[in-house]
């Protein structure tokens, strides 16, 4: 799968708190968390950040607790990928497990690239190229397990198939 | 090849049915326990219900605890707890517990004797670390994986590697096992146990208390680790006396077992530790905060809101007021802890001190009700996090400390060292 879109740079250790607010956690609604994303440390994000746009991060991003109203709310304001250098494992689990493409990539693209410019990103193969200067870079590749539950849309079509499978 | 296993590859390799497992192996496995709260349950029924099934995998394995915005705060909230609630009537969850009969999930599950050494638990909840402290293998997870444990009983793992913590000589007075887990994560940082196991060992931990290692486990997760745990001794065997009537089998990391990287900490001299805002991480002993001024101290959460905390809360403030600018919040864990501090005396102590004592509830820690913070408002809260907006408005801030720094605290108006208010 090919994405493209243009990128929003945050730094390190961005949490979940950051992410989502507590405040915003009496809903599961997808658009309504959507429209609270980073509304603490950038306010305005959710109207600025355009559909298929991409968040670049930089070390332990989605570090904190395991709302998964974080990646939820990512996915739902139409962010098509994340590309930190790291992220918190429960965050990353929970982007596997609902079908948000996530990137680790060594490279710091978060101190290298200016907001906005365009990336496209070859899932697939894990390749980030700068469509400007062509530049690219490569991401770390998901074990087979887990691109099986990428491929499928998210362990719940995983487990879907596992139960069909077994009767 | 002779080489031994850490606790929680012996823990994994058991439960997916294989001699031995390595850090890095992915596994699926069998869990014994699997946590929702009502932020994080609400949203496990909804993909729960995507799979069509008739019943739960086992309803004795699920524990349903409506804890974070309870009493319900608003509408929204009632309508999370009653979809935890009307789920947990509808397919016979017998680990429901209702307000009144609640408290903040992880000091909840171990006082009830739901946890025991050698098990699997996951909860999707960070804090889920906690019951590392007993022995078990417990981590945090999200909805979906709750989900799916509820419908087929298993979850997927990358195997950890693991850090050994050795903790050597002796503490001084006012420092517990809150302090021990600031400092090590001011050590290694947010991200120093990413995706790793953390071990908590040696001299210090053989005498630490079961709740000042409860306190520590808790915190694992804000070094990013994926677990925290002590090996099971007597002091975890006594714990469970009297609470767990079920069998179990202690396992122990072998003595050539191997470790990433084995830290150790001579924390005879220890000061009690503060974490400044805005990250647990950004730890200083508590004398290089004295003189920060507090509008609000919290005593409670799954962190530091059980009995010893209180104990040793009560100690520090009993005959003293809490400062006229300082609003003091006192939580008791659970329902038990409750009624064990009211029937100590204990409750009375911060009442006659005019602190505000509170039913269980996760409350403040979260922001969520019962103590938020306006713009520019500093709190000193025995909690885990202080994050940007934390407890409130993101203009306010949060230090983390110990129950005896926060009770002195409280009394000065300012951090101080509870030896200035004794
Ligand atoms: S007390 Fe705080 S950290 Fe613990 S479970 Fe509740 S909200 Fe989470």
């Amino acid at each position: 799968m090919i994405l493209e879109g243009k990128a929003w740079i945050f730094g390190d250790n961005i949490d979940t708190d950051a992410i989502i607010a507590a405040r915003y956690l009496s809903t599961y609604d997808q658009a309504e968390l959507a429209s609270h994303l980073m509304e603490d440390i950038r306010p305005g994000f959710f109207e600025q950040a355009g559909s298929g746009d991409i968040i670049v991060a930089g070390n332990n991003f989605g570090c904190g607790s395991s709302r998964e109203h974080a990646p939820l709310a990512i996915k739902g304001a139409g962010i098509s990928c994340v590309i930190a250098v790291s992220f918190a494992r429960i965050f990353y689990r929970n982007a596997i497990n609902i079908g948000l493409p996530i990137l680790e990539c060594q490279d710091d693209l978060y101190r290298t690239l200016q907001e906005q410019d365009l990336l496209r990103v070859d899932l697939d193969r894990g390749l980030i190229q700068e469509i400007e200067s062509g530049n690219e870079h490569q991401a770390a590749p998901f074990p087979p397990f887990m691109q099986e539950i990428i491929r499928l849309g998210g362990l719940v079509e995983y487990v879907q198939k596992r139960l069909r499978e077994t009767g | 090849m002779s080489s031994g296993q850490t606790m929680v590859e012996k823990i994994l390799a058991a439960k997916a049915g294989k001699d031995k497992v390595v850090p890095g192996e992915l596994v699926n496995i069998r869990v014994d326990l699997a946590l929702g709260n009502d932020i994080t349950a609400p949203v496990a029924i909804k993909v729960f219900e995507k799979f069509n099934l008739e019943r739960v995998f086992d309803p004795e394995m699920i524990v349903l605890v409506p804890d974070h915005f309870t009493p319900n705060k608003d509408i929204a909230s009632a309508g999370q707890v009653k979809l935890l609630r009307d789920f947990a009537r509808k397919y016979n969850i017998p680990h429901y517990f209702e307000v009144g009969r609640m408290g903040v999930e992880h000091a909840l599950l171990p006082e009830q004797g739901l946890i025991r050494p050698g098990m699997v638990i996951i909860g999707a909840d960070s804090h889920t670390c906690t019951y590392g402290a007993i022995g078990a293998f417990a981590t945090g997870v999200g909805s979906t994986d709750l989900a799916v444990a509820m419908a087929v009983g298993e979850a997927w793992f990358k195997v950890p590697s693991t850090l050994r913590f050795e903790y050597e000589g002796r503490l001084q007075e006012w420092v517990s096992g809150k302090d021990l887990i600031l400092y090590t994560i001011g050590k290694i940082g947010v991200e120093g146990a990413r995706y790793r196991a953390m071990e908590f060992a040696g001299p210090v931990i053989d005498s630490l208390s079961m709740d000042g290692r409860l306190t520590m486990a808790n915190m694992a997760i804000e070094a990013g680790g994926k677990c925290g745990y002590m090996q099971p001794d007597q002091i975890t065997f006594d714990y469970l006396k009297n609470r767990v009537n079920k069998d179990y089998t202690p396992v122990y990391s072998d003595s050539d077992a191997i470790y990433e990287k084995v830290y150790t900490y001579d924390v005879s001299d220890l000061e009690p530790q503060i974490a400044f805002p805005p990250s647990p991480d950004n730890v200083k002993p508590v004398s290089k905060a004295a003189g920060v001024k507090l509008d609000q101290v919290v005593i409670g959460s799954c962190t530091n809101g059980r009995i010893e905390d209180l104990r040793v809360a009560a100690e520090v403030i009993k005959g003293k007021r809490v400062h006229p600018s300082v609003r003091l919040l006192v939580i008791p864990a659970t329902q038990l802890i409750y009624r064990q501090a009211l029937e100590e005396g204990l409750l009375s102590a911060f009442i006659d001190a005019e602190a505000a004592v509170s039913t269980p509830t996760c409350g403040p820690c979260l922001g969520g009700h019962m103590g938020i913070l306006a713009a520019g408002e500093k709190a000193l809260a025995t909690t885990n996090r202080n994050f940007v907006g934390r407890m409130g408005h993101p203009e306010s801030e949060v230090y983390l400390s110990g129950p005896a720094v926060a009770a002195a605290s409280a009394v000065a108006g300012e951090i101080v060292h509870p030896k200035e208010v004794m």
